[in-house]
C-alpha cells in the first residue's frame, strides 16, 4: 500500500495547516483577552488576587503544555462537558496563552513609571479608564516584540494537538508519512510549512525589538 | 454527585511514576549538557572567519527556533536510521533535546560574551593577570552570571519539552503516564498526578539553580 506523495497528499497537509492556523488564532485571541485580565489582576492592589494570579501563571509555566492538554481534554469530559476535540484542545491552548501573555503584559505594566498611575489617580480617573486610556496602551506597546515572539511559540505549540489525535498540520504529516513511507520527505515539508508560518513573525518580533532598543 | 474520581488506582502505580520522574530528569539533564556543548561550539562557529560556517550556524538556529519540537524529533527519528545511525528512542530524544536547546543556548551565550567590554580584558592584563586568569575571572564568570537567568530558564523549558519525547517512546514520565493510562483507563487522575510531578520537578530545578547561583555568582557587582 505504498502511495506516492502527490497533489492529494499535499492538499491533505494543507487541510491540516488550516486547522493549525485556526487553533492558533482562537488561542491567541481568547488567550489575549483572558491574558489582559490576568495581567491586570496580577498587578492589582489586592494582594490575594495578585498571589492567585502568580500561582496561575506559575502552574502553566511550570508544567508541560502536553500535560495541560491532557488534563483539560480529559477533565472536561469528567465533569460532564462533551465537546468536540478541536474545542477541548482550543480551550487548553487558550488557558496556556492567557498565562504566558498575562505574564508578558504584567512585566510591561510593571515597567511603566509609577508616576503614570499616580498622575491618573490625581486626575481623578476611575480605575477602568486608568487602565484603558493610560496604562494598557503604553504597556501593550512596550510588550509588542515579546507578544509577537509568543505567537511563534503558540503556533509551534498547537502541534501537540497531534498527540491527542486531532488532525492539524503535524498529525496530517504523521498520517501522510505512514501512507507514503517517506517520513523524511514529509516531515521535511511539514517543517518547511511551519517555518514559513513562524519565521516572518520571528523576524518581525526582532525588528520591533531593534526599533524599541533604538528609541530608548 | 460529583465527578467519578479514583486516585487509589493511580497511587498503586506511584513507584513507576517516580521512576518516570527520574527518567525525565536524566533525559533533561543529558539534553541540557548537550545543549551547553552545542551552545559554546555554536558561538565559536558563529564568530568564525569562514562565511559558510557562520551562515550554517544561523540557518541551524532559525530553522530550529521556527519549527515545532514534535516535527524535529519525528524528523530525527526517521532521518538518523536513514543516515545509517540506529539509536534507541531515548538517545534520539537526548539528541533532539540537545539540538533544540542548543539553538537557543547559542543566542543566549553569544549575548553574554558580547556583554564583556574589551576594556575589561585590557584592564585585567594591565593589572598583571595571566591570560588564563583574565579569561576565567573577567570574561567567563561575569558572562556566565549575565546569562545565568535566561540559560536556566531555557533549561527548565527544555525539561518540560522533554514530555514530547513520549511520541518516539523514550523512557520518561509522560510515556510512563500514557502506559498507566492505557492499563487503568483513569486518564484524568493519571495526567493530573503527573502534571503535579512536573510542577515539582520544575520547582526543584529552579531551587537548585538559584542555590548554585548564590554559591558561585554572589560577589559584588559594583
Amino acid at each position: 500500500m505504498n502511495i506516492a506523495f502527490g497533489l492529494k497528499e499535499f492538499l491533505f497537509l494543507l487541510t491540516g495547516l488550516k486547522w493549525t492556523i485556526f487553533l492558533s488564532l482562537i488561542a491567541f485571541t481568547g488567550g489575549g483577552a483572558a491574558g489582559l485580565l490576568v495581567a491586570v489582576a496580577r498587578t492589582a492592589q489586592n494582594a490575594a488576587l495578585r498571589r492567585a494570579m502568580m500561582l496561575y501563571i506559575a502552574v502553566f509555566q511550570g508544567t508541560p503544555l502536553l500535560m495541560q492538554l491532557f488534563v483539560v481534554y480529559y477533565g472536561l469530559g469528567l465533569i460532564g462537558i462533551q465537546l468536540p476535540a478541536w474545542a477541548a484542545v482550543a480551550i487548553a491552548f487558550t488557558l496556556n496563552a492567557s498565562a504566558f501573555l498575562g505574564d508578558i503584559w504584567r512585566g510591561a505594566i510593571e515597567a511603566l513609571p509609577r508616576g503614570q498611575t499616580e498622575a491618573a489617580i490625581a486626575l481623578g480617573l476611575p480605575m477602568l479608564s486608568r487602565l484603558r486610556d493610560i496604562i494598557l496602551p503604553q504597556a501593550l506597546r512596550i510588550a509588542q516584540p515579546a507578544t509577537v515572539g509568543y505567537a511563534v511559540q503558540l503556533i509551534k505549540g498547537t502541534s501537540l494537538a497531534a498527540i491527542v489525535g486531532f488532525i492539524e498540520l503535524a498529525r496530517a504529516g504523521q498520517i501522510v508519512s505512514s501512507q507514503t513511507f517517506a517520513p523524511i520527505l514529509i516531515f521535511g515539508i511539514v517543517g518547511a510549512i511551519y517555518f514559513a508560518l513562524c519565521w516572518p513573525l520571528s523576524l518581525y518580533s526582532a525588528r520591533l525589538e531593534a526599533k524599541f532598543a533604538a528609541a530608548r | 454527585m460529583g465527578p467519578d474520581l479514583d486516585f487509589a488506582v493511580v497511587m498503586d502505580h506511584l513507584p513507576e511514576m517516580l521512576m518516570g520522574c527520574l527518567g525525565t530528569m536524566a533525559l533533561a539533564l543529558s539534553g541540557m549538557s548537550l545543549a551547553l556543548i552545542i551552545g559554546v561550539a555554536g558561538v565559536m562557529a558563529r564568530g568564525s572567519s569562514l562565511p559558510w560556517l557562520r551562515r550554517l550556524v544561523i540557518a541551524f538556529i532559525e530553522i530550529t527556533r521556527n519549527t515545532p519540537f514534535l516535527v524535529q524529533i519525528f524528523f530525527l527519528y526517521f532521518a538518523l536510521p536513514a543516515a545509517g545511525l540506529r539509536l534507541n528512542p531515548t538517545v534520539t530524544s537526548i539528541l533532539a533535546l540537545g539540538l533544540n536547546g542548543g539553538a537557543y543556548a547559542i543566542e543566549i551565550i553569544r549575548g553574554g560574551v558580547q556583554s564583556i567590554h574589551k576594556g575589561q580584558i585590557e584592564a585585567g592584563l594591565a593589572l598583571g593577570l595571566h591570560k588564563a586568569q583574565v579569561f576565567r575571572l573577567i570574561v567567563l564568570k561575569p558572562a556566565l552570571r549575565a546569562i545565568y537567568p535566561s540559560l536556566t530558564g531555557q533549561f527548565i523549558m527544555l525539561t518540560l519539552t522533554s514530555s514530547i519525547c513520549t511520541s518516539v517512546a523514550a523512557y520518561e514520565l509522560t510515556s510512563v503516564a500514557q502506559r498507566i493510562e492505557s492499563d487503568t483507563f483513569r486518564s484524568f487522575e493519571v495526567y493530573f498526578t503527573v502534571t503535579l510531578m512536573y510542577l515539582a520537578i520544575s520547582w526543584l530545578l529552579m531551587t537548585a539553580f538559584a542555590a548554585f547561583s548564590r554559591q558561585y555568582f554572589s560577589y559584588p557587582t559594583r
